[in-house]
């Protein structure tokens, strides 16, 4: 088995460390001995083709194969040198600080605020004009608080999908995560609520470490600082995004970016 | 396309139907005792003398009861069975569900009365007037057949409706919304009484519904447990009784024309007061508790 794990300047702390992780459902083993460093205020793209484990990848950084029975994770994964799988740690913590957007609109059948302020009450908020306060915020740095402002106690299942999906983003943000992790969220979206939704990537890595799973590969070469590469469950190949798209050093890579795996 | 239209319409046919005949057969008594038969409390055949009030009290209230104790146990049982409960604890679970749902009431009316009754009598009544004796409504002689006893054997009888149909729907939730409420960091309780339900309560509301319908006209086994009383009692535990038992018991020795007239108009009361409590959640399935999509 090859692989080949790009190691970054050690000098940067890594935001995430994951190592050997494997993922199994029931007995089909979806992930294989995957290691990768997560840097701080980046973007890091997930690419590869439908079924190569990415997506599965990336629902184990904030524990969501806890969710299904029948999944299994080993490995360890590290964020800011602290295994998230270690048996004292509360998968609940873990998610309130890596943050998830998920490849359908997944808004909840309630009004826009009590969407977003869903996590921070959650977490204990009750007072009214924080609550409003974190409700703003969250929205505008999701670039749709010009558009709900006078409606937010509007259901958020009359906004149009792009808007859902930023709402849904704004609802992450509202935890104030210090990761999000992002499945192909723009790939149920027409083209300009695409290109939104990525300017807003382009900002949210200021704040945030974004990891992202896209099967679209100028996607990832718009937006990513690094991109890893999936392939029947295991991780080819990682690097910085210029390096996979201009001299992968995997043949494997290389045939995917010059299209010919389809 | 003609049967579509025959099939239809004869549901029509069978709903005007049963209201006219039941209209007609009640004539004499509303001739007689007037729209006062509705709040009247004498329920008295020796002298022929009829008011309803008790006995749409008993009804009302021993379903009421009914659907309070089987909503409460039945949400919660089908939140377990739905999203807590694994495979091989559900199924089992859900098996045994439906299949309380399938006894048949004179069964339950039978348990109620040899089993549920004197435990009422001996454990139940004499702990809630230990407790809660200060309530007008746990106060008083008790019989073991009455009023709440009558509650609680159609609980036991509604619970299965209640839970089967929740469970349908709480499972019908998209595991989007699961998710979503997961990964924000949400327990899985929270995410069940934050998001689930809510989205599921529509539903839920429905299943409530089609549960009280058949308290509502519940009769063999009301009858057995409830002490058939036509007495308004403020204690639950003072022997009742309901419009469906009074009818099924005395249907027979009505002879007087104005007797049997009046068991009629019981049905139709009945029929008006189970239209009254469908429109009623009609309404508020439209208004309330709309899916907030639709808002």
């Amino acid at each position: 088995m090859i692989r080949v794990i790009e190691r970054d300047a050690p000098v940067i702390p890594a935001k995430m460390d994951i190592e050997d992780l494997n993922v199994y459902y029931g007995r089909f083993h979806a992930l294989k001995d995957a290691s990768l460093r997560v840097l701080p205020h980046k973007v890091t793209a997930l690419i590869g083709p439908s079924g190569c484990g990415k997506s599965t990848f990336l629902r184990a950084l904030n524990r969501m194969h806890d969710l299904m029975d029948g999944t299994h994770v080993s490995g360890t994964v590290k964020l800011d040198g602290v295994d998230i799988y270690a048996p004292d740690v509360d998968p609940v913590q873990i998610r309130h600080r890596i943050g998830m957007v998920f490849q359908r609109p997944n808004p909840f059948p309630q009004s826009i605020y009590e969407n977003v302020v869903y996590g921070p009450k959650l977490y204990g908020e009750r007072d009214a004009n924080k609550l409003k306060a974190i409700c703003e915020a969250s929205l505008r740095q999701a670039f749709l608080w010009d558009e709900v402002k006078d409606r937010l106690d509007r259901s958020a299942l009359v906004l149009s999908g792009g808007q859902q999906q930023r709402l849904c983003i704004a609802r992450v943000i509202a935890v104030k995560p210090q990761v999000i992790v992002m499945d192909e969220p723009a790939s149920a979206l027409d083209p300009i609520a695409t290109s939104k939704i990525e300017d807003l990537i382009g900002e949210l890595k200021k704040e945030y470490t974004v990891v992202i799973v896209t099967h679209s590969m100028q996607q990832a070469a718009r937006l990513s600082d690094f991109t890893s590469f999936f392939l029947l469950g295991e991780l080819i190949e990682a690097g910085t995004t210029s390096e996979i798209f201009t001299r992968p050093k995997d043949k494997r890579t290389e045939d995917y970016i010059t299209g010919r795996y389809g | 396309m003609l049967a579509v239209y025959a099939s239809s319409a004869l549901f029509v046919l069978i709903v005007a139907g049963l209201f006219a005949e039941l209209f007609s057969g009640s004539w004499l008594a509303m001739r007689t005792f007037g729209p006062s038969f509705l709040w009247t409390s004498h329920w008295n055949p020796v002298t022929n003398h009829f008011g309803a009030l008790p006995l749409i009290y008993g009804t009302v209230v021993s379903s009421a009861i009914g659907i309070l104790l089987a909503g409460v146990i039945g949400i919660f049982a089908a939140a377990y069975l739905a999203d807590f409960a694994n495979r091989f604890l559900a199924q089992p679970l859900t098996f045994m569900i439906e299949m309380l749902a399938a006894v048949p009431s004179v069964v339950f009316g039978l348990w109620g009365l040899f089993v549920l009754a004197p435990i009422m009598r001996n454990y139940v009544d004499p702990f809630l007037q230990a407790k809660f004796g200060f309530l007008p409504i746990f106060q008083g002689t008790i019989y073991g057949t009455s009023l709440l006893t009558a509650g609680v054997i159609l609980a036991i009888m509604i619970v299965p409706t209640v839970t089967a149909i929740s469970r349908d729907v709480i499972k019908a939730i998209p595991n989007d919304l699961r998710e979503a409420s997961a990964s924000l960091g949400a327990t899985r309780w929270e995410t069940m009484w934050k998001v689930v339900l809510p989205a599921a309560r529509a539903g839920i509301f429905g299943a409530l519904i089609l549960a009280l319908g058949r308290a509502l006209g519940e009769t063999i086994a009301v009858t057995m447990v409830i002490g058939n009383r036509p007495a308004i009692a403020v204690s639950l535990f003072a022997p009742a009784y309901s419009l469906p038992s009074v009818i099924a018991n005395e249907f027979t020795e009505a002879t007087a024309d104005v007797y049997l007239s009046a068991l009629i108009e019981l049905g139709l009361v009945l029929f008006v007061v189970s239209m009254i409590v469908n429109g009623l959640a009609r309404f508020l399935t439209l208004t309330v508790l709309r899916p907030a999509g639709s808002r």
